[in-house]
């Protein structure tokens, strides 16, 4: 030991390990929106005037003039945004709220003192993030009941309802992942100091290290609000009439004419490009915001 | 404090008794006694690794002990029954990076213990923390957020937020290794007054120069023991062991 009286005055500080910031490597929990955001403005334009101009180019092998086509997209559009995006947005939006509450708890069992609790919430997360989200859906479809009954009343549970709730749960597990690693991110001189001050471990965590991180955890659940609303399509498959569903009903009632297939399923791309392009836009400048103020 | 633990005045406030402590199987701590008396100032001093910040945090039960004892006013802090509240009420500690609570103002960081822990009256605690920033020369900072303030101005919002809680013991670790040399002698400066009004203090350093001045008696440890202790003068000027000797001749 004699070699550490040869350090350098500076050198000599306290280096107590327990009191260094933890560095884990992340993986990039923004990927999504980074990708989208790294889009250029003129990408909706472009897309629409693709869409615009396309039958022009498929007219040769149709008998549909353009004015025809855009003019049938143009008398369905009303009833693929009220009833078919509208319901996309409310599932994504309640998947996101349930998967958030839930996935709070989850992220807060995943670093609670007692053993049980954190490998319980370390097996939900685990499954729940690494099951195929479609079979998820199906499990929920088929398990859960049509109607619930509460006391006298009886309270139906429809479809989308239940698409809500399969895809809550890869929700919950991955906002429990970001909450864990939110809390981990907190030196944890923050604990050290808040227990020298008589906080208890509960007090500590909701009073001190959740506020700090609360910033840091909005530009990942972001991200996950844009992926899930670009996934609710999936609930077509289960029969739930969102806009994939009623954009194929409505082909079928044209007649199922193949010069219809890229405008019609062109303007839900456009649709939902539209929708979380500025989200994926605002969630990157929130994150270099936050990045530098922390 | 009221509580009724067997201590009188006359008995060390604090009592350290053949302390060991291990991480894994490297023992850390390897047998340390020393008794402070109340309005004591006590500084220990070492090398690096040598110990000294496991000693202090095992005062507080921030770690804790695998054999010997550790009283504070006659209760012992490493009893599973301990009244952990009780003791993180009497013994206040400081820390080397500060750990300021970033997302709160200096003045909410100093109230914050006392009224969401002991849930003092909002008022009153308000005063308090005004009148002990005050006393740290931080009059007008009340509301800057840690970020805004240098680490000199953070360490002494830090003292202030511990003796918010009107504790009997402080102690402090190294709490200018990490602060320009231009704002240690601030820092400094508030430990004094503090030990002046006669606060019992316990203090990691490495400044010599403010440990001759402002402790009761140095203790020197190295390697998980105490090497050598005595009053300041006896420290300094007739040191025996020839470890103390070369650590002391590499620093003064
Ligand atoms: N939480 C910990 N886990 C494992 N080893 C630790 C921990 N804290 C301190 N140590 C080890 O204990 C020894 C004493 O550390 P410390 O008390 O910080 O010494 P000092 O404050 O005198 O520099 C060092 O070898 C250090 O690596
Ligand atoms: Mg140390």
């Amino acid at each position: 030991m004699s070699d550490t009286f040869k350090l350098p005055l500076r050198d000599r500080q306290s280096d107590l390990p327990v009191l260094l910031p933890l560095k884990v490597p992340e993986p990039d929990v923004l990927g999504f929106s980074r990708w989208l955001a790294s889009m250029p403005g003129w990408t909706l334009p472009a897309l629409t005037a693709v869409l615009a101009l396309w039958p022009v180019y498929a007219m040769a092998q149709s008998t549909f003039t353009t004015e025809r086509v855009l003019s049938t997209l143009l008398k369905w559009t009303p009833l693929l945004v009220t009833k078919g995006f509208v319901l996309n947005i409310l599932i994504s939006f309640l998947t996101v709220v349930f998967g958030t509450i839930a996935g709070i708890f989850l992220g807060l069992g995943r670093v609670s003192h007692s053993r049980v609790v954190r490998l319980f919430s370390w097996f939900t997360v685990q499954l729940f993030r690494n099951s195929p989200w479609l079979v998820l859906l199906f499990v929920v479809m088929l398990t859960l009941p049509f109607e619930l009954r509460i006391g006298g009343a009886i309270i139906p549970v429809p479809d989308w309802m239940k698409a809500v709730f399969g895809l809550s749960l890869p929700v919950m597990a991955n906002i429990a992942e970001i909450v864990r690693g939110a809390i981990r991110s907190v030196p944890s001189g923050q604990w050290e100091a808040a227990e020298s001050l008589a906080f208890s471990r509960t007090q500590t965590l909701w009073q001190i290290i959740l506020p700090q991180c609360f910033k840091r955890m909005i530009p990942p659940w972001m991200n996950w609000y844009a992926i899930m609303t670009m996934a609710t399509p999936l609930v077509s498959l289960l029969g739930v009439t969102e806009i994939i569903t009623l954009t194929r009903q409505a082909m079928e009632a044209e007649g199922n004419h193949p010069s219809l297939l890229v405008p019609f399923y062109g303007f839900a791309l456009i649709i939902f490009f539209a929708y979380c392009y500025p989200i994926a836009r605002l969630t990157m400048s929130l994150e270099k915001r936050f990045a530098v103020k922390l | 404090m009221s509580d009724n633990s067997p201590w009188k005045a006359g008995q060390p406030i604090v009592s350290i008794k053949n302390v060991r402590k291990s991480y894994g199987s490297i023992e850390v701590l390897k047998g340390i006694s020393l008794d402070i008396m109340k309005g004591d100032v006590v500084c220990i001093i070492g090398p690096s690794g040598s110990g000294k910040s496991t000693l202090i945090r095992c005062i507080n039960a921030l770690a804790d002990i695998q054999d010997g004892s550790i009283t504070v006013e006659g209760q012992e802090v490493h009893d599973p029954k301990l009244d952990k509240l009780a003791l993180r009420r009497k013994v206040g500690m400081v820390f080397q990076q500060y750990n300021l609570f970033p997302h709160k103002t200096a003045l909410q960081n100093v109230m914050m213990a006392p009224v969401k822990v002991l849930g003092q009256p909002k008022q009153e605690v308000e005063a308090r923390a005004r009148s002990l920033l005050k006393k740290v020369r931080l009059e007008g900072k009340e509301n800057a957020y840690p970020g805004e303030l240098s680490g000199g101005q953070q360490q002494r919002v830090a003292i202030a937020r511990s003796l918010a809680m009107q504790p009997d013991v402080m102690l402090f670790d190294e709490v200018t290794a990490a602060l320009d040399p231009e704002t240690v002698k601030e820092v400094l400066v508030t430990i004094k007054e503090l030990a002046a009004d006669g606060m019992t203090c316990i203090l990691v350093t490495h400044e010599m120069g403010f440990a001759r001045e402002v402790a009761d008696h140095i203790y020197f440890t190295d390697l998980g023991v105490i090497v050598e202790h005595g009053p300041p003068s006896t420290f300094f000027d007739n040191a025996q062991d020839p470890r103390t000797k070369a650590f002391l001749g590499q620093i003064l």
